[in-house]
């Protein structure tokens, strides 16, 4: 998107940062854990605040958990949020570092256009207030990374506040239960991302990085544990966490850590912990500073940023210059909930296969595709994209748009199973093939291979004859009434024809054949 | 000819009198002379003969850029110049080099200005006497004036000669020094509780401090970003109107910059002030005022009114709260913008490696002075979770209700202000340095600074020597963005007193002796 400014030139780098303030609920029983996995690749359900309660060894008591997210994460914007230089993942260190960005006496931040229409979009996409005015705080500590000595945020008058996220969490055996809670957003703000800084401990030297472009999302956890009607709990903060999985996996070690903590008579400390994934547990982050005070001060080289509605919009104001929060609601796109809604009701599909279909960049669109092209059933298609098509995505990690087939190409697959013109073995034979990516499409595969089911009935009939004659005690055996014996033979049958014949026209030739 | 005007010398370079490299070598050699004045903390001779050289093929091409083509200029050292050291006369910044230029000295550069060099000034502009940089003080030129010291040979003192000098205020005392010496044509310095405004009125020179947005702070190394303005120091209003005229405008690189386009600041010659309105704030009428100061500010105003204009007594209630207000928000400020001097980037580093913090302390306590470490720490007492609401927001709120006076009184009617810039005229360093830093700071900003807060345009404009022969300054101060109508009234102002020229020349050869610098001997500065 090319990015006019507002109030000027420069790009900028940004974090736009969500506070999810999961408030108090009561959950019962044990503690369930997390409910989808990173193999399933929910993790948009990771973001939820979990809570849970545990009937205590000892008493009666129940406790309850409280979790609040801040999850701070990266805007795909060109350039960052207050300087022009650039960002691109896993560049040279400190190869797009702006006079600004190395906090060079003098420089001043320019906010980035782009970056304030994501946060108003995302802002809208989490049904919050949008503050028509916001303000630029400067959160004061000293760290190696952090060149300026604070970091711009938004503190006291956040772009966004006051908003709900509605999710659907698949419970219950297999998955198969779904529930639909609903997390409140606290606020939405924009904040500068510090550097990064390597340690390296045999030199005792710190390396710094000021591209800062780490990861795309990082998620602090706050977690408290309280019996229920008695006030809460002191939090811990979990940082930087930087996947569902483990996210997951911290907050219910920390509730458990926190409930054993209490229930042997020991207190929580306010203090932050990381997680480490090896493990498996928290440990407390080496702080020397004890309690931080950030100092926040009004960031005076950002006048207070301005939005607009169409309503409020000034006649004659240079659209370069203003921000019109409607223009961007009505660019919102259709929101992943709603696509799922409809994906069950026009398809008949499985909540979770309609999770694991947005989950996957490119994957919906792909399936789509492959519908519009194929007579098969949206349930054939859907098993099909989920199993086998994702599988090998997965197993040679690659993203859809990297796939070597086609939407076209699968759906003429499944137009040949469809017809019955090939098994379904032999389908997925077909899809090796094509993943092979030699150019050949799925019909001419299957004839250079042989793969077409046999349609000549009277040369099946032969065969079975011919496999009937020579396995003598087989038929006795299912002449004695063994159920399973026709089977074998439907087997020896299909490998006679190396799986070309249909199994249930087989079973029909070889049951005809039998009473005959 | 350099005791010409910025604009009589732009006109002797367009009608070939003298060439820029002439000029340029010129300014170089007194800049040498005076080097005992300390107003340069680095000369950039090389660029500067670089820059004239340039110039002076525009001028034979029949290309110049313009009035500033070829005009030599001095920057106060607390803006950013690409290539030139930049040190804040903090040894916290010695040896850094910046590799941009700030906004307003690349629009200068664009203009064809040469840079003499970089001027000195209290550390990170913080003090009102260009006497608290790592580089030493700034000696007032004034102080070996004919006028000053004809004056005192009436006098018996005792005290040795060189250590009387004079103080330039501050803190762009050398930026001041440098044009009042004749160095250069005009000079940059900041301004953000007086900074320009004092030490021109101590040094007979125009101070302009533009309204706050009008002019970029790109560049301009903070002292309160909220307040900070880059300042103008000339011989002459319309000389500061020119400069100006090269540096208003929207800066992209600067968001709190107006959008409006610059447009060119000519000042018409006013000759009717029938229509004026005058606002004399009573509050500005406080004891310390020296009675002669008074005097002149009495006499100007008389001046106004007799020549037809309005003048009205006027009230800004909340003065008496702005002096301990400005100091909340201005050290708060300076704890955050200071923040950044951690020895990591830029600047200096100590020898201590045990831990990044021991790194972080000692190359802090080395790279301050006493002033600035005195308000880091002041600044982030007033910034504690604990105290921010009784400190740092009530002064905000204070702030707010002394802009509110200034726009009262100019909704009334008024204007244009007439005040003091100074207490007194300029004071002998013995005697400046017996309070300390926070306390002359507070003194002497009290006339020029609740004008930062508000962020309105102000220009101090030399009246007349005091009885000891010192140069005395009166402030006016106009409406927010209203730059052009202030000068105007200035430049009226200033025609009508007849400022007299600063008689240096001979003062300066016995000066040689008294300094031991090089000889003074081929000083003409009536060519």
């Amino acid at each position: 998107m090319a990015a006019p400014m507002l109030r000027g030139c420069c790009l900028g780098r940004h974090w736009a940062l969500a506070c999810i303030d999961g408030g108090s609920r009561h959950g019962r029983g044990a503690a369930t854990g997390f409910t989808s996995s990173g193999k399933r690749g929910q993790s948009f359900v990771a973001q939820q605040p979990h809570i849970t309660a545990q009937k205590s060894r000892k008493g009666e008591h129940k406790w309850e958990a409280v979790v609040g997210l801040e999850i701070h994460a990266q805007i795909a914007s060109n350039s960052k949020l207050f300087s022009g230089s650039q960002v691109h993942f896993a560049a040279p260190p400190n190869s797009l570092v702006s006079f600004f960005d190395a906090s060079l006496p003098g420089t001043l931040p320019v906010l980035n256009r782009r970056c304030v229409e994501a946060a108003v979009m995302t802002g809208l996409a989490l049904n919050c207030h949008i503050n028509k005015k916001s303000l630029f705080d400067r959160k004061h500590y000293f760290y190696a990374d952090l060149p300026a000595g604070y970091q711009i945020t938004q503190q006291r008058l956040p772009i966004a506040v006051n908003g709900s996220l509605a999710y659907s969490v698949c419970v219950g055996k297999r998955w198969r239960q779904v529930i639909t809670k609903t997390v409140r957003i606290k606020q939405i703000q924009l904040e500068q991302d510090s550097g990064k800084s390597l340690h390296d401990e045999l030199r005792s030297q710190t390396l710094i990085d000021l591209n800062r472009a780490e990861g795309q999302l990082r998620v602090d956890a706050n977690i408290s544990v309280h019996h229920p009607g008695e006030p809460l709990g002191v939090r811990t903060e979990v940082k930087n966490l930087n996947s569902a999985r483990f996210l997951a996996r911290a907050i219910d070690y920390e509730i458990q850590r926190q409930i054993n903590e209490l229930e042997n008579g020991c207190e929580i400390l306010n203090e932050t912990r990381s997680f480490d994934y090896k493990l498996g547990c928290t440990v407390p982050m080496r702080d020397k500073e004890g309690k931080q005070d950030y100092r926040f001060m009004p960031e005076p080289n950002l006048p207070p940023l301005l939005l607009y509605d169409t309503a409020s919009l000034p006649a004659g104001a240079d659209p370069q210059q203003v921000i019109n929060i409607d223009q961007i609601r009505e660019q919102l796109p259709e929101l992943p909930s709603e696509t799922r809604e409809k994906l069950i009701q026009q398809y008949g599909m499985l909540p979770e296969h309609s999770f694991a279909l947005l989950n996957e960049v490119g994957l919906l669109e792909f399936f789509q595709n492959v519908i519009k092209e194929t007579r098969a059933e949206p349930k054939k298609v859907t098993s099909w994209v989920l199993n086998i098509f994702l599988g090998f995505l997965k197993q040679q990690n690659l993203a859809v748009n990297e796939s070597p087939v086609t939407p076209s190409a699968l759906a003429e697959l499944l137009n040949l199973l469809d017809r019955k013109v090939i098994s379904s073995s032999a389908a997925k034979q077909v899809f090796e093939e094509l993943w092979r990516g030699k150019g050949k499409t799925p019909s001419q595969i299957v004839s250079e291979r042989k793969l077409e089911l046999m349609q000549d009935a009277e040369a099946l009939e032969r065969v079975c004859h011919a496999v009937m004659e020579g396995h003598p005690q087989v038929v006795m055996d299912m002449k004695r009434g063994n159920p399973r014996a026709i089977n074998k033979l439907i087997g020896l049958v299909r490998k006679a024809t190396h799986s070309r014949a249909d199994p249930t026209v087989i079973k029909e030739i070889l049951e005809k054949q039998l009473s005959s | 000819m350099l005791g010409r005007t910025l604009r009589e010398v732009s006109a002797a370079l367009k009608q070939g009198q003298i060439t820029p490299i002439e000029l340029c070598q010129k300014c170089l050699s007194l800049i040498k002379k005076t080097k005992f004045l300390n107003a340069y903390i680095t000369v950039s001779e090389e660029v500067a003969l670089k820059q004239a050289e340039e110039s002076e093929k525009r001028y034979k091409k029949g290309h110049s850029l313009g009035d500033l083509d070829g005009i030599p200029i001095a920057v106060k050292d607390n803006f950013s110049t690409s290539g030139i050291e930049t040190t804040c006369a903090s040894n916290m910044l010695k040896g850094y080099v910046p590799p941009y230029n700030a906004t307003v000295v690349q629009r200068l550069l664009d203009q064809g200005a040469v840079l003499m060099g970089k001027t000195n000034l209290d550390e990170f502009a913080m003090g009102s006497g260009s006497t608290d940089g790592a580089f030493g003080p700034v000696k007032n030129p004034w102080s070996y004036s004919k006028q000053y010291r004809e004056k005192r040979k009436q006098k018996p003192h005792g005290e040795k000669e060189d250590s009387n000098w004079l103080i330039t205020g501050g803190s762009s005392g050398g930026s001041a020094a440098a044009v009042s010496a004749f160095t250069c044509f005009a000079a940059l310095g900041s301004d953000t509780g007086g900074s320009t405004r004092n030490p021109a009125a101590h040094c007979g020179i125009v101070g302009f401090k533009p309204s706050y947005g009008l002019v970029s702070r790109h560049g301009l190394i903070p002292l309160v970003n909220s307040m900070d303005v880059p300042g103008i120091l000339t011989r002459c209003v319309d000389d500061a109107a020119i400069v100006l005229g090269m540096l208003a405008g929207h800066d992209p690189k600067d968001s709190t910059t107006i959008q409006d386009p610059g447009k060119p600041f000519m000042l018409s010659s006013l000759t009717d002030v029938s229509k004026l309105c005058i606002g004399i704030p009573k509050e500005y009428l406080v004891p310390e005022l020296s009675s002669e100061v008074r005097s002149f500010w009495s006499k100007a105003a008389n001046l106004f009114e007799s020549e037809g204009a309005k003048v009205i007594e006027v009230s800004l209630p909340h003065t008496s709260h702005s002096i301990v207000c400005y100091h909340v928000l201005c050290t708060s400020e300076v704890a955050s913008n200071m923040a950044r001097f951690d020895g990591l980037e830029y600047g200096h580093r100590c020898d201590i490696d045990v831990s990044t913090e021991a790194m972080y302390a000692a190359t802090r306590r080395e790279g301050f002075n006493d002033v600035v470490r005195g308000r880091i720490l002041a600044g982030n007492f007033f910034l504690l979770k604990e105290n921010y609401a009784n400190y740092f927001a009530k002064a905000q709120k204070v702030r707010r209700l002394i802009a509110n006076d200034f726009v009262n009184v100019f909704n009334s009617g008024v204007d244009v202000l007439l005040t003091p810039t100074t207490l007194s005229e300029a004071v002998p360093y013995p005697e400046f340095i017996k309070e300390d830093n926070r306390t002359r700071s507070a003194q002497d900003d009290i006339f020029t600074q609740a004008v930062n807060m508000a962020g309105l345009p102000a220009v101090s404009v030399p009246v007349a020597l005091s009885n000891q022969g010192l140069p005395v300054g009166l402030q006016f101060i106009g409406r927010a963005f209203c730059d052009q109508q202030l000068l105007t009234v200035a430049k009226w102002f200033e025609k009508q007193v007849q400022f007299p020229v600063i008689q240096l020349q001979e003062l300066m050869d016995d000066c040689s002796s008294v300094f031991e610098i090089e000889k003074l001997a081929s000083v003409s500065l009536q060519q």
